[in-house]
């Protein structure tokens, strides 16, 4: 699987897709590869609002759950409701139908320390 | 020693292998501040006659051959062979939880039938695979309901059983959830005034018994309406079981917890019991303790394992819903041969005699509160003391009720009854001689 | 291959309500011998209920077929070994389970007078008594229902010693190689969890740990001999360490089968800790329970035991209620009083050098698997074994198979798995406990299956990968049972068909 170029992700193989104010968030392809089958998805509720680097919710496999942490500040304006029923999807298409959360940026987003796709797989060693 | 299976020959092959020359040097790294080098203080090693004289021995000082009139949580009533002879089965008495599903489908089927009955007679969605007890399910109970509503005042009826009040506390000191409690009205029941003035957003639940400790049936629609519009959940407790065999269940309780000792275990002076905790589907990942689920093995064939395991403390430590890891299935199974036996028609049966075995008695007695009662009821006394009373009854070879004045001073002077399906009309007749008098 | 026995003989049988049809019955009442009640004229209609949906209707042979039937699926100490570790499945002696069932005893309300107890209370004084005696600990008690119950009773006395003091403090320290149940505790009482990171030996490691201990840390939860079946050698400067920082000190007693006769953790330090009675005192794991959680504590924590207590009154015993430091109670009665029985009465069949022996033959037995296996796993540590070894599976790991399979493929072997994959301070572990209850013949066995399978890695790493192949059941789908959880029968659903 690609990584997009156009994402930017984090150490802890969070992504985040910045269009404008917007911020969609994810997991990576090799999370989803660590973790393994996917059954559950817990997210926040809309409305909530999140630090840089706070967990915002868990992913869980059948034997291990995993925190995910935001990779920028913002407040949920929408959730992935498909992962409600269809847990599965976050293996299958991690980078795209399975995003998570989408953010409400405040003016634009501090970015900084987040990882090009590049680097990013450089860090995992691909 | 009888369950050591080596002779001194093999341990010294044994010992061969590992190039050592006594059983000695596998502790002997060990440096003298922390060996122990000494003779334990405790007798010699015993043959089975005498350890099942010393217990005979011990039983021998107990009461032996009185008739119990004592409820109040624990519950005499008849034990069908058919429960001992399926534990005692070295298969289901000495196996492990049931973690390897393809080598556990005994226990795990079992579970799943146990799981399935607590819905059935709760009138739940949803039910774990046993708490430790009926006391300890109350606290987690709460926590529960914490957790659902993200708020954390707990409100808790005086009627529910002074113990699991106790342990609700203990459990919730460190919790952050402040435990307030509501009154109970002349009647005996809880008092809506009261529960009116204390319930606002911030409560997360109101615990009730039904029957309550006076042995009272509380009117759970009611209560669920009011606790509902103000968005906290009712958590309904139960201590005797057998009454959910003819009583409406709670069915709109968001949380059902309580007590299976009715069935099929005996009282055992505390323990071992198993409690329950159970729940409408929309809550099920918030449940603490063991769940087995349905699922297929590669073949399609229908399977069962241990699942939503990401709940548990072996997973999520720190985070988990509870820090419990046993739970207890053998008393479970215990109750899941009770249900077998007695069955649709004969938990009705069952509830049926208690009903009027306690209300023939009840009959004869003067009642404190007058509010419909299942098999427990709350008796004054009058010129005797309770005590009094109670000590004529012993010569007459019957345990007489609870005096309650020590966990309700108000009632000082009541007596808590209880009659079973196993209580006998000569019995009933007496104490109620003795309590005129005569 | 040599298989030890059969396992899971094959029936057919459905769940209990798919066996049921109305009209059956397994029970009968005797008759009233007081006048029949109209329910709905004393309850009220409201409050009767109509029939219990689906409950079972079943006569008594079908019932005693059904729970036989279920019963050979499973495995179970009377049929072998378990080797699972820090779990000391060792024998259930059967005089327990006939003490037990004493009407005396089984029948005893705890309500019931105290001058008609004496016998009960006696049990309970003389189990307090000899588990003070083998830890060397000052007072006990018995009425936690379970290990994790017992670490929360010990936890929050911990804290109320600390309150007591002036300040509770804010955090527990755990050993990154600790049993789950032990940070999830600290969280219940209100504590932060630090974890601790175990050193190469796969012990506590002291200048790691000295950096952690300041006047912010309650107290420290340890295991000893720790997950990996070591004994923690500084384990006497570790207690030393933080009694000086005004710190206390919890030992998970999982692993006391070790140290029964051998060490005394009072004499190293431990101010609390609790015992696992269904684990190192041999009462029945039973599919899962019922356990009981002692707890022994040293002087100092007395007063904050949970109450009530038993005290010597006029030549008898009696429940003592006044107990102004208490805790509280953390479950209703006096404990698992049935459990209670059983440690009872299978201390007293040792005696003290009876468990020192059973301890010497635990120790010997895991020492010897440790030995005849260490050519073909990969020791986790080198440290010397106590009454557990654990080995990782990077060896196996290479040829695409992990400490899982290799799990699933003993079964075929006629063994039930090891403990797979924990502590997690070892890669894909294999933790493996013996006991003392297990004969040379047995240990030999699985020592040979063990090697037999590790053969079977190099040669046909595929055999491994999809065992069992001769149980009842293949392995089960996990990942549906918990996207798709069905947790219970229903009579509109239709499932899947059952084995054969």
């Amino acid at each position: 699987m690609t990584y997009p170029e156009n994402y930017k992700y984090t150490k802890e193989h969070e992504w985040v897709l910045v269009e404008g104010n917007t911020g969609t968030v994810g997991i990576t392809d090799h999370a989803q590869q660590e973790l393994g089958d996917i059954v559950y998805v817990d997210l926040p509720k809309v409305g909530a609002t999140f630090d840089k680097g706070k967990s915002f919710g868990s992913v869980e496999s059948v034997k291990a759950v995993s925190d995910i942490y935001s990779p920028v500040a913002g407040e949920v304006v929408a959730i992935n409701d498909l992962l409600t029923q269809h847990p599965e999807k976050l293996n299958e298409d991690p980078h795209g139908a399975a995003w998570l959360i989408k953010l409400k940026l405040p003016s634009g987003g501090d970015l900084t320390e987040l990882l090009s796709a590049e680097d990013y797989q450089k860090y995992i060693g691909e | 020693m009888r369950y050591l299976p080596k002779s001194d020959s093999e341990r010294q092959e044994m010992l061969a292998v590992l190039g050592l020359s006594s059983e000695e040097a596998l502790v002997s790294y060990l440096s003298a501040a922390v060996r122990f080098d000494g003779k334990l203080d405790l007798e010699n090693g015993k043959s089975e006659y005498e350890i099942v004289d010393y217990f005979k021995a011990r039983a021998a000082r107990n009461a032996n051959g009185y008739a119990s009139f004592l409820g109040a949580g624990v519950y005499n009533h008849y034990r069908p062979v058919l429960c001992d002879v399926v534990v005692s089965r070295g298969e289901f008495l000495t196996s492990y939880t049931p973690y390897q599903a393809e080598i556990s489908q005994g226990t795990l089927t079992t579970i799943f039938e146990f799981q399935t009955m607590v819905c059935q007679l709760t009138g739940m969605d949803v039910a774990n695979a046993s708490m430790y007890d009926g006391s300890s399910a109350v606290p987690e109970g709460a926590m529960m309901a914490a957790r659902v509503t993200r708020r954390d005042k707990i409100l808790v009826a005086r009627s529910v059983h002074p113990e699991y009040r106790e342990v609700l506390t203990t459990y919730l000191k460190h919790g952050g959830l402040p435990v307030s409690e509501v009154g109970y009205s002349p009647n005996g029941l809880l008092d809506l005034d009261d529960l009116t003035k204390r319930l606002d957003d911030s409560v997360a639940a109101l615990i009730v018994q039904t029957p309550n400790f006076f042995g009272l049936l509380e009117q759970i629609d009611e209560l669920a309406h009011i606790v509902h519009s103000k968005g906290a959940l009712l958590v309904v407790a139960f201590t005797e079981a057998v009454a959910l065999g003819l009583i409406e269940p709670p069915r709109e309780a968001d949380i059902v917890v309580g007590e299976l000792q009715s069935f099929a275990t005996p009282p055992s002076y505390g323990g071992p019991y198993a409690g329950i905790i159970a729940s409408k589907d929309k809550f099920v990942r918030q449940l603490p303790g063991r769940l087995v689920g349905e699922t297929t093995d590669s073949e399609g064939r229908r399977a069962f394992c241990l699942t939503l395991a990401t709940r548990e403390q072996h997973i999520r430590r720190e985070k988990a819903t509870s820090n419990i890891c046993t739970n207890q299935a053998l008393i479970a199974l215990m109750a899941t041969v009770y249900m077998t036996v007695y069955g649709k028609e004969g938990m009705r049966e069952l509830a049926q005699q208690n009903l009027s075995k306690a209300h023939y008695l009840a009959s004869k007695l003067p009642r404190k509160f007058d509010a419909p009662f299942f098999n427990e009821f709350v008796a004054t006394t009058n010129g005797k003391s309770a005590g009094e009373i109670n000590r004529e009854l012993l010569e007459h070879n019957i345990v007489g009720g609870l005096p309650l004045d020590r966990h309700y001073p108000e009632l000082s002077g009541c007596v808590l009854l209880c009659a079973t399906e196993m209580s006998k009309r000569a019995d009933m007749d007496r104490i109620a001689a003795v309590w005129d008098g005569k | 291959m040599i298989k030890k026995v059969s396992p899971h003989i094959v029936q057919n049988e459905p769940l209990i309500f798919e066996r049921s049809s109305p009209g059956k019955r397994g029970y009968q009442l005797p008759e009233l011998d007081v006048p029949n009640v109209d329910a709905e004229a004393a309850l009220g209609r409201q409050n009767v209920r109509g029939e219990i949906e689906d409950f079972p209707e079943i006569s008594e042979v079908e019932a005693i077929r059904h729970f036989t039937r279920l019963s050979t699926w499973n495995y179970a100490i009377d049929l072998g070994l378990y080797p699972l570790g820090s779990c000391t499945m060792k024998y259930n002696p059967r005089v327990n389970e006939l003490v037990a069932r004493i009407d005396g005893l089984a029948w005893a309300h705890p309500y019931q007078p105290e001058h008609l107890s004496q016998g009960c209370m006696e049990v309970i004084a003389a189990l307090e008594n000899a588990l003070a005696v083998i830890t060397g600990m000052d007072a006990v008690t018995l009425q936690p229902a379970a290990g994790a119950h017992g670490e929360f009773t010990g936890l929050l006395m911990i804290r109320a010693l600390q309150e007591h003091r002036g300040n509770p403090r804010k955090k527990i320290l755990v050993p990154d190689s600790a049993h789950g149940t032990n940070p999830a505790t600290a969280s219940m009482v209100g504590y932060a969890v630090e974890n601790i990171e175990s050193n190469d030996r796969g012990m506590v490691d002291m200048d790691r740990l000295s950096r952690h201990v300041t006047e912010d840390v309650a107290g420290l939860m340890i295991t000893n001999p720790n997950t990996v079946g070591v004994f923690e050698q500084d384990i006497k400067r570790i207690t030393g360490l933080l009694h000086e920082k005004g710190a206390l000190v919890y030992m998970d007693g999982a692993n006391m089968n070790a140290l029964v006769g051998v060490a005394r953790p009072s004499d190293f330090g431990i101010d609390v800790m609790h015992l696992n009675l269904h684990k190192t005192f041999s009462t029945p794991h039973g599919g899962g329970g019922p356990g009981s959680g002692a707890v022994a504590v040293r002087d100092i924590l007395k007063p904050f035991l949970p109450g009530p207590r038993l005290k010597r009154e006029n030549d008898r015993w009696t429940w003592d209620y006044d107990l102004p430091q208490s805790i509280g109670r953390v479950r209703s009665f006096y404990g698992n009083f049935g459990v209670l029985v059983r440690a009872l009465a299978y201390i007293m069949a040792h005696g003290g050098d009876g468990l020192r022996r059973a301890t010497l033959d635990a120790l010997l037995n895991a020492n010897y698997i440790r030995k005849k296996l260490e050519a073909h796993y990969e020791i986790a540590y080198q440290s010397p074994t106590m009454h557990e070894c654990v080995f990782s599976d990077d060896r196996q790991a290479r040829k695409g198979v992990r400490t899982g399979d290799i799990a699933k493929r003993l079964i075929d072997y006629g063994f039930h798995p090891y403990t797979v994959s924990f502590p997690l301070i070892v890669r894909g572990a294999l933790m493996i406990e013996p006991t003392e209850t297990e004969s040379k013949r047995e240990l030999d066995l699985f020592a040979d299956a063990m090697i037999s399978i590790a053969q079977e890695v190099e040669d046909n790493p595929e055999l491994v990968l999809q065992a069992p192949h001769s149980t009842r059941t293949s392995r089960v789908d996990e990942v549906t049972a918990a996207r798709k959880p069905i947790l219970r029968w229903k009579s509109s659903v239709r499932s899947a068909q059952a084995a054969d």
